[in-house]
């Protein structure tokens, strides 16, 4: 078998990926190119696998075949160019560390082992916050944060990585609206500046306005593509299923698609 | 209440102790794994079963050595055991350090009649006795258990000092460390040995029920006081010196109350006012705690 060849402007490609918790496959025979510059939606329901394609291009689950390229190299040597964020759920908000603290940690692979956060990378994070509009609140305890401030503490230490490709995992799950219209406006600031961003989504009446490419997942690729070739309503039945309550929501999230194109 | 040289030394033993095990008990007790500290503490018991077994000789660091290995082993085993055997960590913890346990019980009563190790020792160590084991450090008569525990607090601090950012990281989001380049689990085994280290150097000293307390009921004191890690690791050396200077001077004091002759034993009244501690901030903490929330509010309404 031939081994495809990626060229270094392909942020992310993925060839042959299969992913087993247990003997069970989680991920079957994912092929994907992402091209660079976008924003790019998994979208599928519950159980399709859409953390575990995250977390197996990040290496944190192990992959029972397949290999992922970031810009033509693999991921251990691009680590610099990765930026992470990952569900608000995974981490204890009662830790004692300020939202200031949380987001200098974006900078630590960059400050490298044994030293301390300096003042330049202090600075960075500080600027980071001011970007999510969160300056005011930069020595809080993260406990005394909002759900939705939280989350914007997540993505303004995934700035402060400074990558070129980013993954988040529902960075929009059960943030308010100030929340949500701010991380439209990042997303696209990070788009202007060429980056590529894998968003996880689960609301699919929005999916066509805030990205340019989804990829349809149900333990394998349904269909990935530009948003208005892909986001349509057979691919979305054939991602979904045949269950009753997805259906409708398919039907909720084409109604909205249509009024979005007029 | 009487207080001679010997008392200074038993003193200044539990409090060395205390902050070498509060130190690493922070991130224990932030990373939800607590009892890793009492499971490393029995398990070791084959550990210093083989050393002697092997050295025939109840000499330290053969000792010392083999409690280090088989208690990183215990971190080890434990972490395979909840990964292949599909187990929560809590239960692989279980099945890990009791069988380890039960070995080392095996060993030791199999093989060496001579080894004096009985319950009490186990449990409450014998810290009353170590201004008898003296070394030489230059001019000066130190206790041995001094210097050992002393060395182990100096090294504990200097691992946290070096990898202040990086224990904090994997303790917080071990996914995001690793996937920068700090991984987790080598950030795990470090701590795992500053825990396996320390709870050997300890053990001998002041048995294991105070180990265990040390590495956790400091750190949850000073936890429920700051929301900054640096001042939680600096509160719960405090509180740990704290339990050990009020503890020694319980066990003198306190006995005569009830009318008994002999002094209490130390471990177990620092242990005791620990707990304490922990009471007193649970409930007076103006921020947290149950009356000081109370009390604030109050100053509050009258002053709005």
């Amino acid at each position: 078998m031939s081994v495809p060849t990626h060229p270094p402007s392909v942020p992310l490609a993925i060839d042959d990926l299969t992913v087993a918790y247990n003997e069970k496959p989680v991920l079957w025979d994912i092929d994907l190119d992402i091209p660079e510059g976008k924003l790019v939606g998994i979208v599928g329901p519950n159980g399709a696998g859409k953390s575990t394609l995250i977390k197996a291009c990040l290496d944190l689950v192990p992959r029972a075949s397949g290999r992922v390229m970031v810009y033509g190299e693999s991921y251990k040597k691009q680590r610099g160019k990765v930026g992470y964020v990952p569900q608000r759920e995974s981490v204890d908000w009662d830790f004692p560390v300020s939202a200031l603290d949380v987001v200098a940690m974006g900078t630590y692979g960059k400050i490298g082992w044994c030293k301390p956060v300096g003042r330049k990378y202090k600075k960075l994070a500080m600027e980071s916050l001011d970007r999510v509009g969160l300056a005011d609140f930069a020595h809080r305890q993260i406990s005394q944060l909002s759900g939705g401030q939280q989350q914007r503490v997540f993505l303004a230490r995934a700035l402060a990585q400074d990558a070129q490709l980013y993954f988040m995992d529902e960075p929009f799950a059960a943030v308010d609206a100030a929340t949500e219209r701010a991380i439209v406006t990042l997303l696209h600031e990070l788009k202007d500046q060429g980056k590529t961003c894998l968003v996880v989504h689960h609301d699919l009446a929005t999916v066509n306005e805030y990205f340019d490419w989804v990829i349809l997942l149900n333990m394998r690729v349904v269909k990935a593509g530009p948003t208005d070739e892909v986001f349509t309503a057979e691919y979305l039945k054939s991602t979904y299923g045949g269950t009753l309550s997805a259906l409708s929501k398919v039907g909720d999230a084409l109604k909205q698609t249509k009024g979005a194109i007029k | 209440m009487i207080w001679m040289e010997m008392d200074t030394w038993i003193v200044l033993v539990g409090v060395t102790c205390a902050i070498a095990c509060a130190l690493p008990g922070c991130f224990l007790v932030l990373r939800k794994m607590s009892m890793m500290g009492d499971a490393i503490s029995h398990a070791v018991l084959p550990g210093l079963a083989l050393a002697f077994l092997i050295t025939g000789s109840r000499s330290s660091l053969p000792m010392f050595i083999g409690a280090a290995v088989v208690g990183l082993l215990t971190a080890v085993f434990t972490q395979w055991v909840s990964q292949f055997g599909n187990v929560d960590r809590g239960a692989a913890m279980g099945i890990v350090f009791t069988i380890l346990f039960a070995l080392g019980l095996i060993l030791i009563v199999q093989s060496a009649e001579k080894v004096d190790l009985d319950a009490s020792c186990v449990l409450l160590g014998n810290i009353e006795w170590t201004p008898q084991d003296l070394m030489n450090i230059g001019p000066l008569e130190i206790p041995r258990a001094l210097v050992v525990l002393a060395s182990v607090m100096l090294l504990n601090l200097l691992v946290i000092l070096f990898f202040f950012k990086e224990l904090r990281i994997a303790a917080f989001d071990p996914e995001l460390a690793t996937t920068t380049g700090f991984n987790a689990q080598v950030m795990h085994y470090l701590l795992m040995i500053m825990v396996a280290v320390t709870t050997v150097a300890s053990f001998e000293a002041v048995g294991s029920i105070i180990v265990i307390a040390m590495l956790v009921v400091p750190p949850c004191c000073a936890w429920m006081m700051t929301d900054r890690l640096g001042v939680m690791l600096f509160l719960s050396a405090v509180f740990g010196a704290l339990s050990a200077v009020l503890g020694h001077m319980a066990a003198i004091v306190v006995p005569p109350w009830f009318g008994f002759d002999d002094s209490a034993s130390t471990s177990g009244m620092m242990a005791t006012v620990a707990g304490l501690l922990f009471m007193m901030v649970w409930i007076f903490d103006p921020r947290r705690g149950l009356l000081g929330k109370k009390v604030g509010k109050y100053i509050l309404n009258r002053s709005a």
